[in-house]
């Protein structure tokens, strides 16, 4: 076919579809691109090439090799008797263009109703009619395009969390709705309205008010209540109080032909409240949203073998005891069991901190969450889900946390004080105009409803979630997602930091380090193009592009085999090869030419470019300490390396827990950065912790943060942010504690008309949102400190 | 002042518009993809030869 329209757009060097590089002038890196390519041609939905814009920090859209699409009806949802729905999430979505190409795709496939892809959620959803085509054949061809899809359990859609942050909204837009138009009606009585006029605006704000404060209180009445009933006071009880009872005295005095009614103050002080409480919500709900697709990207199907040596596909935490599962090369091992068949390694990483692969053969132990390097594997699930290794780490990990204790933020620590400070503020005003001046009790209680909603920290509330927006926003795009919602406030605490080092000061794979004989790399690196083990990764990255050979044969476990027109060529371990055996054998790979004639190759985890820069400015800022799983040899050449002294190896992860309890007995405030399994623990039981997103999945959920890329910077990143982010705070705490401090003398003067107060009120807000603000130039203050950290 | 007993429902009203059309559109689901909006109208709905696929389906109500 001739496809005119999708030539264009397309650079030389790089692949027509996924935009990688390519090998000459090939116009394609891989046959999936090609197929893609073509595919998208023929669709006529060529014009996509020319309006994407590639995302460089995304995965390219490259369809990946093993296209198998399991059995996805336990995800499928049936809406009627012909159409169901899917939901899934989509890997690799850059702009606009993805979302049209994917969108354009499925409505041309038979029997697609709707498809609809987010780019916010980044999922998407499709409603076929099931009697036309079937989930796997659509998401089979979206696969081709080059994205990967995961599919969503549909109990998980509607999470809670999601609802909430709507019910808030429309608590929001009602509060928002009464603010404005009573403060409409009051800039009419403030003008000085006279009696009959003044009554009706009274009665119509009043009509307004109630229903509105009835509706959007709701939040605040709850958590008072619960607070209240449980013996408690917070922040809640004194709002809840004053917009109780400010419109209900007001009522009082709009019958009575009053003066002063307090309807505007009322309902402002909610919509002021409401605004950060969303605030807080939302950003809580996007760290939980963005880890649990972080999340759902790792988890990976396993698939059993049924008796009849059919294949099925299920999670991971469906499989019992005493099913046999098929573990590809390069995936991993859904749970812990023994090996029926095959002959692979297995990368221990993660579990135990070795950076060697072990091999794994018949009657081998296997465990759940190790990675599967060469060859298929067939496992017997021999225990799952609360017997495994994997859950014994997620014992720990709870333990550990529960010993940590809850970290009380800032905020709860000021409103704690605060609350009762405030009810006893207004209750002696109360007293006091009543006994001491004489005046009667419903002039009092305005007077000291005007010092509850004067002291109403409506400021206070917006303070800490203004910062906290506009400071995660400005991590996310460095890179850095931040889990908790209090991860800031205890970064600037830290003063002491622990390391672990495979994966985290290590990049966590093999680099080709040197090299007998530069000449036969290429050779090396074309043979090895057949093989996903790391060693033949690490050669063909150091080769840049190469041809692969055909024919080249696998002998699982020891190395590869290729038969040329010169005779038999080998690239493999120490044994295979044939050579004499040397102490860093593990890490070396030879090539033998048909002569005889042997090249090494040599290998190391190289350190994160950044890694003794980084560990020079943490030292700075406190202790800083190694503690690996790895061997002795491999963590203290690293420790060197860094110039770290206190380093210690072939740690447990009860080892690392202990070393962490310890430091926090003393009063440290301890940082702990790892990648692996055996970090998840002390990634809970440290102050506060950062995981590598190429980590393990278990470290990044342990983790408080999580960072993305091959330099350790964002650290350093965090911190700073970390700084500003809690100066900005402390700000914005100042300004509103002294406005309060300012007005409440008014008010128990009796001086704080609803005027004073809504003006005093609006003031202090707007500023300590425009300070908040500030944090906006974050970037530009990071950016600076981190070239002087460079310098 | 008989004005006012016009004009405060009228403003009522207009309000009312107001706050009903943005909670319409928050349940129709016009507030869940924010960054895609914003890029969606740079496209065409479909190739010229085919019909325009349904857009007004609403996903959020099952």
């Amino acid at each position: 076919m001739n496809l005119p329209a999708v030539e264009q757009g397309h650079a030389d060097g790089q692949c027509q579809h996924c935009g990688g590089e390519v090998i000459g002038s090939d116009s394609y890196c891989c046959a999936g691109c090609k197929a893609a390519h073509q595919l998208i041609g023929g669709l006529g939905l060529g014009a996509y090439y020319q309006r994407r814009i590639l995302d460089g920090s995304q995965r390219k859209p490259r369809p990946e090799e093993l296209n198998q699409v399991g059995d996805l009806s336990a995800w499928v949802r049936r809406i009627d008797d012909d159409v169901s729905e899917l939901t899934l999430m989509i890997d690799g979505l850059h702009c606009g263009a993805c979302v049209w190409l994917i969108e354009q795709f499925l409505l041309q496939q038979p029997g697609v109703v709707t498809a609809r892809v987010s780019l916010t959620t980044r999922r998407l959803s499709i409603r076929w009619e099931h009697n036309l085509v079937k989930a796997e054949v659509l998401v089979a061809g979206v696969q081709q395009l080059g994205y990967r899809l995961v599919p969503l359990d549909p109990s998980c859609l509607a999470s809670r969390d999601e609802s909430e942050v709507r019910q808030l909204l429309r608590y929001l837009a009602v509060a928002g709705f009464a603010a404005g138009n009573i403060m409409l009606l009051s800039v009419s009585v403030w003008l000085g309205a006279d009696a009959a006029t003044r009554d009706l605006l009274h009665w119509v704000s009043a009509m307004i008010a109630l229903p509105a404060i009835a509706y959007a209180g709701r939040p605040f009445f709850r958590s008072a209540w619960s607070a209240l009933r449980a013996g408690r006071t917070n922040m809640d009880v004194p709002i809840s109080l004053a917009v109780i009872l400010a419109p209900s005295l007001s009522l009082f005095e709009t019958f009575t032909g009053g003066q002063h009614a307090y309807f505007d103050s009322a309902v402002t002080l909610l919509f002021f409240l409401l605004i950060g409480r969303f605030l807080d919500h939302r950003a809580r709900h996007a760290a939980r949203a963005t880890a649990e697709q972080l999340l759902a990207l790792n988890a990976e199907a396993a698939t059993i073998i049924e008796a009849d040596g059919s294949l099925r596909d299920v999670q991971p935490r469906q499989l019992l005891a005493g099913q046999r599962v098929l573990v590809v090369a390069g995936a991993r091992i859904p749970a812990d069991g023994r090996v029926l068949a095959g002959n692979s390694r297995v990368d221990l990483q993660m579990i135990s901190g070795e950076s060697l692969p072990a091999d794994a053969a018949l009657g081998t132990d296997v465990f759940a969450g190790t990675l599967n390097l060469e060859a298929p594997l067939t496992v017997l699930v021999e225990r799952v889900g609360e017997s495994t290794v994997l859950a014994d780490i997620i014992r720990l990990m709870e333990a550990a946390e529960a010993r940590r204790g809850r970290f009380v933020r800032l905020a709860e620590r000021v409103a704690r004080y605060y609350s009762p400070v405030v009810h006893l503020t207004a209750l002696i005003t109360f007293v006091a105009w009543v006994f001491v001046g004489g005046m009667a009790w419903q002039d009092a209680m305005l007077i000291a409803i005007a010092v509850l909603i004067i002291t109403c920290p409506c400021a206070l509330a917006l303070a800490v979630p203004a910062v906290q927006v506009v400071a995660s926003q400005a991590l996310l795009k460095s890179g850095i997602l931040m889990k908790a919602p209090d991860a800031l406030e205890r970064l600037r605490l830290v003063d002491h930091v622990l390391l672990d080092k495979t994966g985290t000061l290590t990049i966590g794979r093999p680099t080709l380090s040197a090299c007998s004989d530069p000449g036969k790399l290429a050779k090396a690196a074309s043979i090895a193009s057949n093989s996903r083990h790391p060693l033949a990764a690490a050669l063909r990255r150091a080769a840049g592009l190469v041809v692969a050979l055909d024919g080249v044969k696998e002998i699982p476990g020891q190395g590869l085999e290729w038969v040329g027109p010169d005779g038999t060529w080998r690239l493999g371990s120490t044994r295979f090869t044939g050579q004499a055996e040397s102490e860093s054998a593990a890490m070396t790979l030879w090539l033998v030419d048909p002569a005889g004639q042997g090249t090494s190759f040599q290998f190391v985890d190289p350190l994160r470019s950044d890694a003794a820069a980084v560990i020079e400015a943490l030292k700075r800022i406190g202790p800083v300490e190694i503690w690996s799983g790895d061997r002795m040899a491999t963590v203290a050449a690293t420790a060197a390396a860094v110039k770290v002294d206190a380093w210690h190896a072939q740690q447990l992860p009860t080892d690392k827990v202990r070393r962490l309890e310890q430091l926090r007995a003393d009063g440290k405030h301890v940082l702990m950065i790892g990648d692996g399994i055996n970090d998840a623990p002390a990634l809970r039981a440290a102050a506060v912790s950062m995981a590598p997103a190429n980590g393990a999945e278990i470290a990044q959920n342990a983790a408080d943060l999580v960072f993305q890329g091959d330099r350790l910077a964002p650290v350093m990143t965090a911190l700073l942010t970390a700084n500003v982010a809690d100066r900005l705070v402390r700000q914005n705490l100042l300004i509103s504690l002294t406005y309060n401090l300012a007005a409440v003398p008014l008010a128990i003067l009796g001086l704080a008309t609803p005027l004073v107060a809504a003006v005093a009120m609006s003031t202090s807000s707007i500023v300590v949102v425009l300070n908040a603000l500030r944090a906006g130039r974050l970037r530009a203050t990071l950016s600076r400190g981190q070239t002087e950290g460079r310098k | 002042m008989t004005v006012l007993l016009f004009l405060i429902p009228i403003a009522l009203l207009l309000g009312g518009l107001g706050l009903g059309g943005f909670l319409w559109a928050m349940r129709s689901g016009q507030f869940d993809d924010l960054d895609g909006a914003a890029q969606r109208i740079l496209f065409d709905d479909a190739p010229a030869d085919r019909a325009p696929p349904p857009t007004d389906v609403d996903l959020t109500r099952p």
